[in-house]
C-alpha cells in the first residue's frame, strides 16, 4: 500500500472527466438560453459526445491502464463499449430532438440527465472495484429515474417512474448486500484481488448467498426473468426518447457489470454461478418470446423482445469461455444497434399528439415511406436472427458458445424460441408491408439529420450482417 | 475459357444488384422497371448458359470454383462451385425467372418495382444456395431467400395471404434453425471449418449421424415438402401471386431435394441407410394419400399444389431407394437410376408445375376465380390456351414423350429393383395423377361454356403465348431427348452413390 500521496494517472478517466465537466457547463449554460436558443444545448451535448469519442479514440492505442489504486480500468472492452455507448447516445439525441420539441420536453434537464446517465454507464464499464462499480450504477440509475419522470404531469409516466425507482432501489440494495457479503468473506473490494482470492477459495454457503444476491441485483438491472417486471411498464410509460436511451446504453453497462463482477472477479466460481445463469437465460428467452406475442403496443413488444435478447446474451456468458464472453459482447453491441433503430423509428413516426407506439400506427409504412419501412424491416429481421442481418451472427455466436459448453438442449431450446419470437417480428413487417395506411397518413416528414442517422443505423444492421468479421475481431481482441 | 472469370459469382450477384437497381428505379415508372427487370433476368440466364456448355461432364469435381476469405474471425469463406447436380438447377432458376418476369408484365400494377426486385433478388439468392460450398454461406443464402418470398406472398397474394405467408415463413424457419445447430456441431467437430466438402469426409458416429440427419431432415423435408409437414404448401401456393407460385413450385421445393443430395446423403450416409424405410414410407404416403387428396380439391391452385407434393414424393423416393436397391444387390446401375430419376423428376416438375400455375394464372387474370366450378368449356373460347393446358396436364400425368414421363419411369423402374410393393404403390401415381389431372382438364377445359364469364373469355395474348410456348418446348425437349440432362449429372450421381455406400463408421 502506498502511504504517500501520488497523483493518480488521470488519462484513463479523461473521457469521463471531460463528459462530467461539459455536463456541468451545459447545466449552467442552459439557464441562460431562451426556449428558442435551446437548440444550442442540443448541439453542445452532441459536441460533448464528439469530444468524448475523440478522447476515447486516442486511448485505443494504449489500453489496459489501471488507475486510482486499481479502482478504474481502461481496457479494450471498456473502450469499445464506451465508444458504442457514446455513439448510441448521440443517435438518441438526434432522433429525439423533434419529438421533445413537439411535447414541451425540449429542456436542458433532458440533456443533462442523459449525459449524467451516460457518465454513470461509463464509470460502470470501467469500474474495477465494488465501490466504483456501484457508484457508476447509482449514477446511471438515478439519472434514469429522473428521465422517466420527465413528463411529470403524466400519470402513466409518473407511475412508471415510481415503479422503476422502487424496484431499482431494491435491486441496488440486493446488489450492495451481495457485495458486502463478498467483502466480508474475501476481505477485498477490488475485483482483481477478489479474482486472486476466488481462485483458491472453497465454495461456502456464505459465498453462494453472496453470489445469489449479486446475480439478482445484476439481473434486475439487465432485465432478466424473473426480475423483468419493471421493463414493459417503464418502457411504455417513459417518453419514447427516454425509452430509446433506457433500451440501449444501460444494456452495455449491465453487460460490463456482469463481466467485471462475475467473470473477472468470480470467474473461478464459474461452476457455482453457471446454473443460475442457465435458469435466467432460459426463462428470459421463454417469457420474452411468448409474452411479446400478446402485445399491441410496440414499446411493450420491444420491451419483451429485449427480455428475450437478454436471455440470448446470458447464453454467451454462461458458457464460461472467452469465446462465450466475446459472443455475448458481440450480441450486446449488435442488439444496441438494432434497438436504437427500432425505438428511433417510433420517434420518427411520432407527431405532436400522436405517439406512434401502437403496432397499428405502422400500418402501410411501405406505401408512405418505403425507405424507412425497409430500415424497420432490417431491424425486425435482424432481431429475429434471419441472415443476412447482423442479428443472425449474434445468435449464431451465442448458440455456438452454448454448444461448446455442452448445453445442446439449451441451444435447441434457444433456436426453437427464436422461431417463436420471429412471429411477432414478422407481424410488424406484415403491418408495414401488407396493410394499408390509415386514411390521411402521408409520407414521413423527417429532419435531414434524423434521416441520415436512421439510414446509417439501418444500413449498419445489413452491412454488419454481410461483413460481420470486423466487429467480431474487435470483440475478440477486447476479451481475450 | 472461363478459368479466371467469376462467372458463378456473376450469376449470383447480378440478379441481386439488378434487383436493387430495379428497386431504386421504382420512381421512374412501371415501364422502365419492367424492361430493366427483363434485361437483368435475360442477362442472368445468358450468363448461366456457359455453366452448362463449359461444364466438364467427365468429372464429379466441383467446377467454376471461386474461393475468398469472408469472415476470417470464424474461418468462413466465400467458397462457391457447381457439380452436375447444381448446374441443371441453376439453369432452371435463371430460366424460370425470365418467364416469371414476362408473366408478371401487365398483371402486376401495384408496387411494380418491388415486385420485380423481389423476384430478381430471390433468383440470385437461390443460385447462391445451389452454388455455396461453405455451410455458413449456404445457410445465409438459404434463410435470406425466405424474406423476398415472405413479401411476395404477403403483398401481392390472395385474401388469406397473411396467414399463408407467416405460416410459410415460420415452418421453413423452424426447419432451418435446427439445421443451423447441426452445422455448428459439425463446425466444432472439424475444428472451425464450414467447408461442405470437408463435411462429406467427416467421420461421425451412428448417434451423431442420426441426430444430424434428423436436423437436416427438419429443414429439407419441410422445404420439399414431405407428408406430414407439407401443410404450409397448399396455403402458400393458393395465396401467392402467380409468379410466386411458379417460383415456389419450380425452384423452392427443389431446394429440399438439393439439400438431401448435398447434405443428408453424403454427410450422414449410415443414418440415411438406417432411416431409409422411414423416408420411403413417407414418400409413398405422399404419392398415394396426397394423390387422393388432390382428386377432391375444388380450387385449381390447391389441386396443382397437392399434385406437387405427390410428385416431390417421387423425388424423395428416388433419392432414398438406392440403399434398398443395393441391399437387394440390385447393383450400382439401379441405385444410380433411382437417384437420377429423382433429379430428372425435380427438373421436369419445375417446368410442368410452373406451367400449370401459369395456366391457372392466365385464367385467374380473366375470371378472378380459382374455383374449378367457375369454369367449364374454356376450350370453346380459348383454343390455343386449351391446347397448352392439355399438353401440360398430360405431362403432369407422366405421358411418354413429355419430361414428366422420364423421371417417373426411372424411379418406378428403380423401385422394382428394391421391392415389388414399393414399385406397386409408386406406380399408383400413374393412375392417381391421371385421375386428378384429367378430371381437372375435363371440368375446366372441355364441355360447353358454363357461364357468361367463360363465354366472354379472350384467348391468350402474345406475351402469354411466349411464356407457355417456351415451357412447352422445354417439356417436350426433355421428354423426347433427356440425354443432355442425364449426361450432365451422370458422373456426379455415380460418384455420390459410391460415396454414400461407404460407411463412415
Amino acid at each position: 500500500m502506498e502511504t504517500t500521496f501520488i497523483s493518480p494517472n488521470l488519462w484513463p478517466a479523461l473521457p469521463e472527466m471531460f463528459l462530467l465537466g461539459m455536463a456541468c457547463v451545459i447545466l449552467v449554460a442552459d439557464l441562460f438560453f431562451s426556449d428558442k436558443q435551446r437548440v444550442f444545448t442540443h448541439w453542445l451535448s452532441l459536441g460533448t459526445l464528439a469530444g468524448t469519442v475523440l478522447i476515447l479514440g486516442a486511448q485505443i492505442d494504449n489500453p489496459d491502464i489501471v488507475t486510482f489504486s486499481g479502482m478504474y480500468v481502461a481496457d479494450g472492452m471498456a473502450i469499445v463499449l464506451k465508444l458504442v455507448a457514446c455513439a448510441t447516445t448521440a443517435a438518441v439525441l438526434v432522433y429525439s430532438r423533434d419529438y421533445l420539441k413537439s411535447r414541451q420536453l425540449f429542456q436542458g434537464e433532458f440533456y443533462v440527465l442523459i449525459l449524467g446517465a451516460l457518465l454513470g454507464a461509463m464509470v460502470m464499464i470501467s469500474g474495477l472495484n465494488f465501490v466504483s462499480l456501484y457508484l457508476g450504477l447509482e449514477l446511471l440509475s438515478l439519472s434514469s429515474y429522473g428521465l422517466v419522470a420527465l413528463r411529470r404531469d403524466d400519470g402513466v409516466a409518473s407511475e412508471a417512474a415510481m415503479k422503476y425507482f422502487v424496484l431499482g432501489a431494491i435491486a441496488s440494495g440486493l446488489l450492495l448486500y451481495g457485495m458486502s457479503i463478498l467483502y466480508g468473506i474475501s476481505g477485498t473490494l477490488d475485483v482483481l484481488e477478489l479474482a486472486a482470492w476466488a481462485s483458491g477459495a472453497e465454495l461456502s454457503a456464505g459465498l453462494l448467498l453472496a453470489l445469489v444476491f449479486v446475480i439478482i441485483g445484476m439481473a434486475f438491472k439487465l432485465g432478466a426473468v424473473p426480475f423483468h417486471m419493471w421493463i414493459p411498464d417503464v418502457y411504455e410509460g417513459a417518453p419514447t426518447a427516454v425509452t430509446l436511451f433506457l433500451g440501449t446504453v444501460p444494456k452495455l453497462a449491465a453487460f460490463a457489470l456482469f463481466m467485471r463482477l462475475l467473470v473477472e472477479g468470480l470467474g473461478a466460481m464459474h461452476s457455482a454461478w453457471q446454473a443460475i445463469i442457465v435458469a435466467l437465460a432460459l426463462l428470459s428467452m421463454f417469457i420474452g418470446s411468448v409474452v411479446a406475442i400478446a402485445q399491441t403496443s410496440l414499446k411493450r413488444m420491444l420491451a419483451y423482445s429485449t427480455i428475450s435478447h437478454v436471455g440470448f446474451l446470458l447464453m454467451g456468458i454462461l458458457a464460461g469461455t472467452a469465446q462465450g464472453y466475446q459472443a455475448a459482447m458481440f450480441y450486446t453491441i449488435t442488439y444496441v444497434i438494432m434497438a436504437a433503430a427500432g425505438f428511433g423509428m417510433i420517434l420518427l413516426l411520432a407527431r405532436s399528439g400522436f405517439e406512434a407506439d401502437k403496432l397499428d400506427d405502422f400500418a402501410g409504412l411501405n406505401r408512405r415511406s418505403p425507405w424507412f419501412a425497409a430500415m424497420m424491416m432490417f431491424v425486425m429481421f435482424g432481431m429475429a436472427g434471419v441472415p443476412p442481418f447482423v442479428g443472425f451472427y449474434a445468435k449464431f455466436a451465442v448458440i455456438w458458445a452454448a454448444l461448446e459448453a455442452g448445453f445442446t438442449w439449451l441451444a435447441v431450446a434457444a433456436v426453437v424460441l427464436s422461431v417463436v419470437s420471429a412471429f411477432y417480428y414478422l407481424r410488424l413487417v406484415k403491418i408495414m408491408y401488407f396493410d394499408e395506411p390509415v386514411d390521411d397518413a402521408g409520407e414521413l416528414e423527417v429532419a435531414a439529420d434524423s434521416r441520415l442517422v436512421m439510414s446509417v443505423n439501418g444500413l449498419l444492421i445489413l452491412g454488419l450482417g454481410i461483413f460481420p468479421g470486423g466487429l467480431m475481431a474487435v470483440c475478440i481482441s477486447a476479451i481475450s | 475459357m472461363f478459368d479466371n472469370f467469376p462467372l458463378l459469382s456473376l450469376v449470383i450477384w447480378l440478379p441481386i444488384f439488378g434487383g436493387i437497381a430495379v428497386l431504386l428505379a421504382g420512381r421512374m415508372g412501371d415501364n422502365a422497371v419492367r424492361w430493366l427487370a427483363l434485361a437483368v433476368s435475360i442477362i442472368a440466364f445468358a450468363l448461366s448458359i456457359p455453366l452448362y456448355t463449359g461444364f466438364d461432364f467427365t468429372t464429379a469435381e466441383m467446377q467454376f470454383v471461386e474461393f475468398a476469405p469472408w469472415i476470417e474471425a470464424l474461418n468462413v469463406n466465400y467458397h462457391i462451385g457447381v457439380d452436375g447436380i447444381a448446374v441443371p438447377l441453376i439453369l432452371l432458376t435463371t430460366f424460370m425467372t425470365v418467364l416469371v418476369v414476362i408473366a408478371g408484365w401487365e398483371v402486376i400494377k401495384d408496387r411494380t418495382g418491388q415486385y420485380f426486385a423481389a423476384f430478381l433478388i430471390m433468383e440470385g439468392l437461390m443460385n447462391g444456395v445451389f452454388a455455396a460450398l461453405d455451410g455458413m454461406l449456404f445457410y445465409v443464402f438459404w434463410e435470406a431467400m425466405l424474406i423476398p418470398m415472405f413479401l411476395i406472398i404477403g403483398i401481392w397474394g390472395g385474401p388469406r395471404r397473411v396467414y399463408a405467408t407467416i405460416k410459410f415463413f415460420l415452418y421453413t424457419f423452424l426447419g432451418s434453425v435446427l439445421m443451423l445447430v447441426a452445422f455448428i456441431y459439425m463446425y466444432m467437430k472439424m475444428d472451425g471449418s464450414f467447408s461442405i466438402l470437408d463435411m462429406h469426409a467427416l467421420p461421425l458416429s451412428m448417434k451423431e449421424q442420426i441426430l444430424i440427419f434428423l436436423a437436416f431432415f427438419a429443414a429439407f423435408a419441410v422445404k420439399i415438402p414431405m407428408w406430414p409437414v407439407h401443410t404450409w404448401l397448399p396455403d402458400a401456393h393458393v395465396e401467392a401471386p402467380t409468379g410466386g407460385s411458379v417460383i415456389l413450385a419450380a425452384i423452392m421445393l427443389k431446394l429440399g431435394g438439393y439439400g438431401f443430395l448435398r447434405f443428408s446423403l453424403p454427410i450422414t450416409p449410415d443414418a440415411a441407410n438406417v432411416l431409409d424405410t422411414f423416408v420411403v414410407t413417407l414418400s409413398l404416403i405422399a404419392v398415394v394419400y396426397i394423390g387422393l387428396v388432390a382428386i377432391v380439391q375444388q380450387d385449381m391452385k390447391k389441386l396443382v399444389a397437392y399434385s406437387s407434393i405427390a410428385h416431390m414424393g417421387f423425388v424423395t423416393l428416388g433419392l432414398f431407394l438406392p440403399f434398398m436397391i443395393l441391399a437387394n444387390s440390385g447393383g450400382m446401375q439401379g441405385a444410380v437410376l433411382g437417384m437420377e430419376g429423382g433429379m430428372v423428376q425435380m427438373i421436369s416438375h419445375g417446368f410442368i408445375s410452373g406451367a400449370l400455375f401459369l395456366c391457372v394464372g392466365v385464367m385467374y387474370d380473366r375470371v378472378h376465380s380459382r374455383e374449378i366450378s367457375a369454369y367449364g368449356g374454356v376450350a370453346n373460347t380459348m383454343p390455343v390456351f386449351a391446347s397448352f393446358m392439355v399438353l401440360f396436364a398430360f405431362a403432369n400425368t407422366g405421358l411418354p414423350g413429355t419430361s414428366g414421363f422420364v423421371g417417373e419411369f426411372m424411379v418406378i423402374l428403380a423401385s422394382f429393383k428394391a421391392n415389388f410393393w414399393i414399385a406397386f404403390l409408386a406406380a399408383l401415381t400413374l393412375i392417381l395423377g391421371a385421375a386428378y389431372t384429367l378430371w381437372l382438364v375435363k371440368r375446366v377445359i372441355f364441355g360447353d361454356a358454363v357461364n357468361d364469364n367463360v363465354a366472354k373469355l379472350e384467348d391468350i395474348n402474345k406475351r402469354e403465348f411466349l411464356v407457355l410456348a417456351l415451357l412447352a418446348v422445354a417439356v417436350l425437349l426433355f421428354g423426347l431427348w433427356p440425354a443432355p440432362l442425364i449426361e450432365v449429372m451422370d458422373v456426379t450421381v455415380q460418384n455420390l452413390v459410391e460415396h454414400v455406400m461407404q460407411s463412415k463408421l
